[in-house]
């Protein structure tokens, strides 16, 4: 049923919200790239939960003129409004008061929260009848969710990608150097409000599939786990829609094939491990890249220490210098040299003096910069230009 | 140049100046800027001369790069107006190239080199120009002019403190502008940037730019610069160095800060 449902064979409602799930996840990856590179991430929290308020009081307000209290579109409009009001108190606190923003954050979001919390109680004891699935906004639920929902989530997905494709430059500025883009003449202001704008757009169409709780992670994970991969601020934000994507659409489809389990969680939980994979295994982010990389700068600074300590005949107290000296056949177990260690030992004491000279002559300067400490300096400097060095090196004496 | 001394009250629409700046590339009238209670720069006119190299001076606290920042529309000013050749700040833009201090930004941002370059295009390109050819040649004869053609493609995390600094005025000459604001471009670089960068601020004036740059130190002001604004929240003295950057100024302009003899001897050697 998994496998039918990945490759939209469930039926034509649960393809369209697999596909929707996508573009939800795609338009939530760039977006959150650039709240990512912003350092606004948790602003996303303070709106999502601002968000509750405003369905109870949407769904309230349609009940009471008679009409349908679940229209997707009038509950959207609802939450709209009240996420609005949660950004502008997290303004307002964090502008005109002395309070950190995160302090802001963290009071307007449980605030909303808890006033939301309390109006879906209220309507629970409302004699309406018809308020079952208003708990569905929470934790996400795609089960039974009407085709014109689907199609409408899917739209704002498409919509708000394309937006975010349109104001990545100015995003990127802001977010690299909000100074320098403001003296070049960019409205700063406008732009963060167009990015605030695009994450409440990302949580208005993530509130049925994701759940209000968790949208925050389909904007948070999916970037950072991109960071991992790219060095580019590009490539990351379509990497991360990637990842949010593919998050959001095998989550719908797990969740299609077991209607019990609420969506938002199972499309985060695939997002954290598409997360867990990237910090493991990227490239040269990753952790096992670090690890390696660690590994390998210990081994060749011992055995560079060791080559320099057995040159100059000073003895090796480190067991594991001694231990990698005695593997590559370099030294005996009691720390005397071979016969080839000897030969290296002396060839690192003459790249060590002609790093010193390259490093003390400003004519070397720009292949200076490149010294690391382990780099063999023939491997910077030009033929040309290790003659000349040797030759100022040989009236002092050092073996060449 | 005498300036007329004391308070300068600029209305807010900067209609009520008889005076004519448009020979200025840069005029400040009665800036003022308080982060609090306490202006951090106050009631500032500045005039900056044409082709000059202009240095702004001033103990730690003077308000120096603050000047520079309100100057930009960067910190909002509480008073005071500024005008680029004559015209509001706003209509001027395209005329700044602007080079902030090396410490403001995340260098572990994901980005290259070149693509910091081409920031310093973001007028021209727009949102949706794509990026072609020709502009990455400019990019990278842009780095080429501070010594960095060879890192176009690393990582910006990778560079040292002075080529960060010079990439940041690669970005800055990308801007192709007539007046060059920098804040404190030789604060904690290497010596070989040092050279670099004072050789491309020349040159720039050589070709008839006018550069300013918030300095701090005393001892190169006589080889860099050709005029200096001494501040310490007020302005104390601007014009040529021999006018400007003498005994008497930077005593009023430092206080106790430095010693007597010192101040004596980097007025003379200035002049």
């Amino acid at each position: 049923m998994l496998f039918d449902a990945l490759t939209l064979q469930l039926g034509y409602n649960a393809t369209l919200v697999a596909i929707g799930a996508a573009l939800l996840g795609l338009s939530a990856g760039a977006t959150g790239t650039y709240l990512f590179l912003r350092k606004r991430a948790l602003l996303s929290d303070a709106i999502s939960h601002a968000t509750l308020p405003g369905i109870g009081l949407a769904f309230i307000a349609m009940t009471a003129l008679g009409l349908d209290g679940r229209a997707l579109a009038g509950l959207l409009l609802g939450s709209a409004v009240s996420a609005g009001l949660g950004l502008l108190a997290v303004h307002w606190i964090a502008t005109r008061t002395r309070l950190p923003e995160d302090a802001a954050i963290g009071a307007v979001l449980s605030v909303f929260f808890g006033l939301g919390i309390v109006i879906l109680t209220v309507i629970q004891t409302l004699d309406t009848g018809r308020q079952a699935g208003l708990e569905g906004f929470l934790l996400g639920a795609t089960a039974g969710m009407l085709r014109s929902d689907a199609l409408l989530i899917a739209g704002g997905g498409a919509l708000t990608l394309a937006l975010v494709l349109l104001l990545r430059r100015p995003m990127t500025a802001a977010a690299f150097d909000p100074g320098f883009a403001a003296a070049a003449g960019q409205n700063l202001k406008a732009t963060d409000l167009a990015l605030m704008a695009l994450a409440l757009a990302v949580t208005l169409i993530g509130l049925k599939v994701v759940g209000l709780i968790l949208i925050v992670a389909l904007l948070i994970i999916p970037p950072a786990a991109a960071r991992f991969w790219t060095d580019r601020s590009g490539a990351m934000a379509a990497l991360a829609a990637v990842l949010g994507g593919l998050s959001g659409y095998v989550g719908a489809a797990l969740s299609a094939s077991a209607p019990a389990l609420p969506t938002g969680p199972l499309v985060v939980l695939t997002a954290a491990a598409l997360f867990t994979a990237s910090l493991l295994a990227a490239p040269r982010r990753g952790l096992l890249a670090a690890g390696l990389r660690h590994l390998r700068t210990r081994r060749a600074v011992h055995l560079r220490q060791g080559l320099l300590a057995l040159a100059q005949g000073q003895p090796i107290y480190e067991r594991y210098t001694l231990r990698l000296l005695n593997r590559a056949g370099l030294a005996r177990p009691d720390g005397v040299a071979t016969e080839e260690g000897r030969a290296e030992a002396a060839k690192a004491l003459l790249d060590e003096a002609r790093w010193a000279l390259a490093r003390s002559d400003p004519d070397f300067e720009p292949s200076a910069a490149l010294y690391d400490g382990l780099r063999p300096i023939e491997t910077v400097l030009t033929p040309d230009e290790l003659a000349e060095i040797d030759a100022r090196l040989a009236p002092r004496g050092v073996p060449a | 140049m005498p300036k007329p001394s004391g308070l300068t009250l600029a209305a807010a629409d900067g209609q009520t100046f008889a005076e004519d700046l448009s020979a200025s590339p840069l005029a400040l009238r009665g800036l003022t800027v308080s982060y609090g209670a306490k202006p951090a720069v106050f009631s500032v006119d500045v005039t900056v001369e044409p082709h000059s190299m202009t240095a702004i001076i001033g103990p730690n606290g003077a308000g120096k790069s603050t000047l520079l920042k309100a100057a930009l529309g960067i910190v909002p000013r509480l008073s005071g107006t500024v005008t680029v050749h004559g015209r509001p700040l706003d209509e001027a833009r395209s005329e700044i190239a602007y080079v902030p201090q090396r410490a403001s930004v995340d260098w572990d941002f994901p980005t290259r080199v070149i693509d910091v370059v081409l920031m310093g295009m973001s007028r021209e390109l727009g949102l949706l120009r794509p990026v072609r050819a020709h502009h990455r040649e400019r990019a990278a004869d842009c780095l080429a002019r501070v010594g960095m053609e060879a890192f176009a493609g690393r990582q910006i995390g990778q560079l040292s403190g002075g080529q960060q600094q010079r990439v940041f005025l690669a970005r800055a000459l990308a801007q192709r502008a007539s007046l060059y604001l920098l804040d404190e471009p030789f604060a904690g670089v290497d010596a070989a940037t040092e050279r670099a960068i004072i050789s491309v601020l020349k040159s720039l004036r050589a070709e008839g730019k006018t550069v300013v740059c918030v300095h701090h130190d005393l001892s190169t002001v006589g080889d860099y610069f050709t005029h200096a604004v001494l501040l310490n929240i007020r302005k104390v003295a601007e014009g040529p160095l021999a006018e400007a950057f003498t005994e008497e100024h930077l005593q009023a302009t430092y206080g106790g800060r430095l010693a007597t003899a010192h101040i004596g001897e980097l007025a003379l050697r200035a002049v």
